[in-house]
């Protein structure tokens, strides 16, 4: 104190600040005022929260995009293959994937393909195709080829683009009956693609019922369906599902087998959603709302299909999303072995049975393409997952 | 812990049980059997079947039994190392078999080192250099292994072994040693077969093992006492290795009940495209034409050795952590 009174004051006392009244009226809400910033957040329906979670996730959304433009175009594989499944050229068996240009010789003319001229040659027994420069085909744009039946209901023969007329288009090479592997792999895609969607929906309806039963009544039905999922869970799946296969009836139409090999596929992979559905249950069956929507007099299908499913099927469909590409990889890999489906059906697993050994790829490796859109289609459904998987938890990191 | 591995094993023995079970209602799915279809091959070739005749090879065969006499036969003789017969090969299972199971269980269990000694170097270098090009560029070649269908990169590896090497890497030993006993020569051989079919199947396994990795030890390295470390002076290398890593290796070894079914599937299909003689190449035989024995064995052996596998797993991982055998027997 007696420091502080020295003569020379380093530290003079403040003057006392003048009194200030604020001149805005009173609002006593001001603090729960919300930006309409703020307003659309907390209004969000919860599927609203993961879109723009989502929507982040650029790879995931244009994964989603991919994906989705592939799904659409199992509509119109007929108008988007310049052939039909089943078209044969037999004057051009294994003909080689041909390059479209654009110029000839300084000259622009649009796409094209150089014509080409096949022989066999009967000293190696091999097909082969001499490109023939001063032959332009030029390719027609919508415009009317083979003829097709759009889905059995009518017949047209209008395509996005066909080959020049009597000329040949194969952007990527036919097979061993000289089809094109380019049509042949769009129409593929229909079988390929929705093999894992059926798949899907079959292990989904087993898995929530199986796990919402486990987790909804516990004590035994708990323990019984934990001891099954376990003794699935440590079989090796692709042997069991050769077996399986190998079970289907013989005479069975090519479509019934289709039908056959997703039950396979979907009969197997439940498991891990029926457990993920369990232990989400095993929590929430001890909430408030279940309770009272048990004391209303709610039936334990009402409860568990109305009131706990819907809290996590973002987490269930991230996770289906997840094993799709399982289901398409098994497909591919049972019909590359003849297990899985069978031609005239064509997937590209069948597909790929052409190049089953390593003369094909020494010889004719673009038979190999077909594993392209299989590689494709599993990294987007891969990321798209991924995506889906950070989003369901919107409140994580928001 | 030896009341853990007790309980362990006891689960082990209803499991096995239902397996075969399992097992025998799939090999005797396909409608006929065996003499169904071999008749109507004899006779497809012109060939009259006397009835007498068959009915002596139903009785023979026991398949005139009904089913669940069958299976006990089939689950008794097993137990006592007699698998059956196989009719396609007419001889017991067990002599058809041979080597296959050995070279089966030695692809697998290379695989799965392979798939560790790739996995966890990358997967610390992904966790601690998160987001960098090289964790993006990892994960992406990680991602795209689990694309690939493995018949297909098999193929591949097999035609570049070919040319750029000069080497038939077909099969899992060079030819002359097929019919050899054991020896220091024919060990080196499969050694030299061995590594296309282990980076095959191991592809797709390593992949989901690096993420799995890499969550962990991201996870475990936002913690606090990673922080109170580092703030002491610890020097990184040593932060990690003390404390996180081994954190964050525990699914490591849990994982081997999810990577083994994986991995003995990736197995069966490369060993058809690589013609290996492991089981793979039989059972698809087998089970196309409904030799009911030898399928059933292979399906078994396959299941046996994952659920193998797994106990040992789940003692390795109890012995390295505590608070599993502890807390062993209560789920929730």
């Amino acid at each position: 104190m007696t420091e502080r009174n020295n003569a020379q004051d380093p530290w003079p006392e403040p003057a006392p600040l003048g009194h200030t009244v604020s001149d805005a009226p009173f609002d006593p809400y001001s603090v729960e005022r919300v930006s309409p910033e703020q307003e659309r957040y907390y209004l969000a329906t919860q599927w609203q929260l993961m879109w723009w979670k989502l929507k982040r996730h650029r790879l995931a959304v244009w994964s989603g995009v991919f994906l989705l433009v592939l799904y659409g175009s199992i509509f119109f594989s007929e108008l988007l293959a310049p052939y039909g499944l089943d078209t044969r050229h037999t004057d051009s068996l294994y003909h080689p994937p041909q390059a479209v240009h654009l110029f000839h010789e300084g000259e622009f003319v649009g796409p094209f393909v150089y014509g080409t001229t096949s022989k066999f040659d009967l000293k190696d027994f091999q097909w082969e195709h001499a490109v023939d420069r001063t032959k332009i085909e030029r390719i027609r744009f919508f415009c009317f080829g083979d003829t097709y039946e759009y889905f059995g209901l009518f017949e047209a023969s209008f395509h996005l683009f066909c080959p020049s007329e009597d000329g040949k288009l194969f952007l990527l090479g036919t097979d061993r009956l000289g089809r094109d592997v380019l049509s042949r792999i769009i129409y593929g895609a229909r079988i390929s693609l929705t093999v894992g969607l059926f798949g899907i929906l079959i292990s989904f309806a087993i898995g929530i019922v199986i796990g919402g039963l486990a987790g909804y009544y516990g004590g035994w039905v708990d323990n019984v369906s934990q001891r099954l999922i376990e003794i699935i869970r440590s079989f090796p799946e692709l042997p069991l599902w050769m077996a399986l296969s190998a079970a289907l009836p013989v005479t069975w139409s090519p479509i019934l087998i289709y039908f056959g090999i997703t039950i396979i596929l979907g009969l197997l992979d439940w498991t891990g959603l029926a457990r993920a559905v369990r232990s989400k249950l095993l929590a929430l069956r001890e909430e408030d709302f279940t309770t009272a929507a048990v004391l209303m007099g709610a039936k334990p299908s009402r409860v568990i299909g109305r009131h706990l499913v819907p809290n996590f099927m973002s987490h269930l469909i991230a996770s289906a999303t997840l094993s799709i590409p399982h289901m398409i990889l098994g497909e591919t890999a049972l019909s590359f072995l003849g297990l899985g489906l069978r031609p005239p059906i064509t997937s590209w697993g069948v597909l790929l049975v052409e190049a089953q050994n390593i003369n094909v790829v020494a010889l004719y490796p673009w038979l190999m393409l077909p594993v392209v859109p299989v590689i494709l289609t599993i990294l987007a459904f891969n990321f798209l997952g991924d995506g889906l998987r950070d989003a369901a938890d919107p409140y994580k990191n928001a | 812990m030896l009341i853990y591995c007790a309980r362990r094993i006891m689960v082990m023995i209803p499991t096995l049980v239902a397996i075969s079970i399992l097992v025998f209602i799939i090999i005797q799915l396909p409608p006929g059997d065996y003499l169904t279809t071999y008749i109507a091959e004899l006779q497809a070739q012109g060939e009259q079947v006397a009835q007498g005749k068959i009915e002596f090879l139903r009785k023979q065969y026991g398949l005139d039994k009904p089913y669940w006499e069958q299976y006990l036969l089939w689950f008794g003789g097993m137990l006592t190392g007699d698998f059956g017969y196989s009719f396609e090969y007419d001889l017991p299972v067990s002599e058809v078999v041979g080597d296959r199971l050995y070279l089966t269980f030695l692809l697998s269990f290379s695989t799965i080192l392979f798939t560790w000694a790739v996995a966890f170097p990358i997967g610390i270098y992904s966790a601690t250099h998160q987001y960098s090009w090289g964790d993006h560029g990892l994960t992406f070649l990680g991602f795209l292994g689990l694309a690939t269908p493995n018949f297909l990169l098999a193929l591949v590896l097999l035609y570049i072994g070919k040319v750029y090497f000069g080497t038939s890497i077909g099969g899992l030993m060079d030819p002359k040693y097929l019919q050899e006993p054991m020896s220091w020569g024919k060990f080196l051989s499969i050694l030299e077969h061995l590594w296309v079919p282990v980076i095959v199947i191991g592809t797709s396994g390593t992949a989901a093992m690096i993420r799995r990795l890499r969550a962990n030890l991201l996870d475990e390295l936002q913690k606090q006492y990673v922080v109170t470390a580092r703030a002491k002076g610890l020097p990184r290398i040593k932060v990690l290795t003390k404390y996180p890593l081994r954190m964050a290796l525990n699914p490591f070894i849990a994982d081997i009940g999810n990577l083994l079914p994986q991995v003995v599937s990736g197995a069966a299909i490369v060993s058809l495209v690589l013609s290996l003689p492991t089981t793979g190449p039989m059972l698809v035989e087998a089970l196309r034409s409904q030799d009911m024995y030898l399928a059933g064995s292979f399906l078994m052996f396959l299941a046996v050795l994952t659920v193998a596998g797994v106990l040992l797993s789940d003692l390795a991982l109890a012995a390295l952590d505590p608070r599993i055998r502890l807390g062993a027997g209560s789920e929730h």
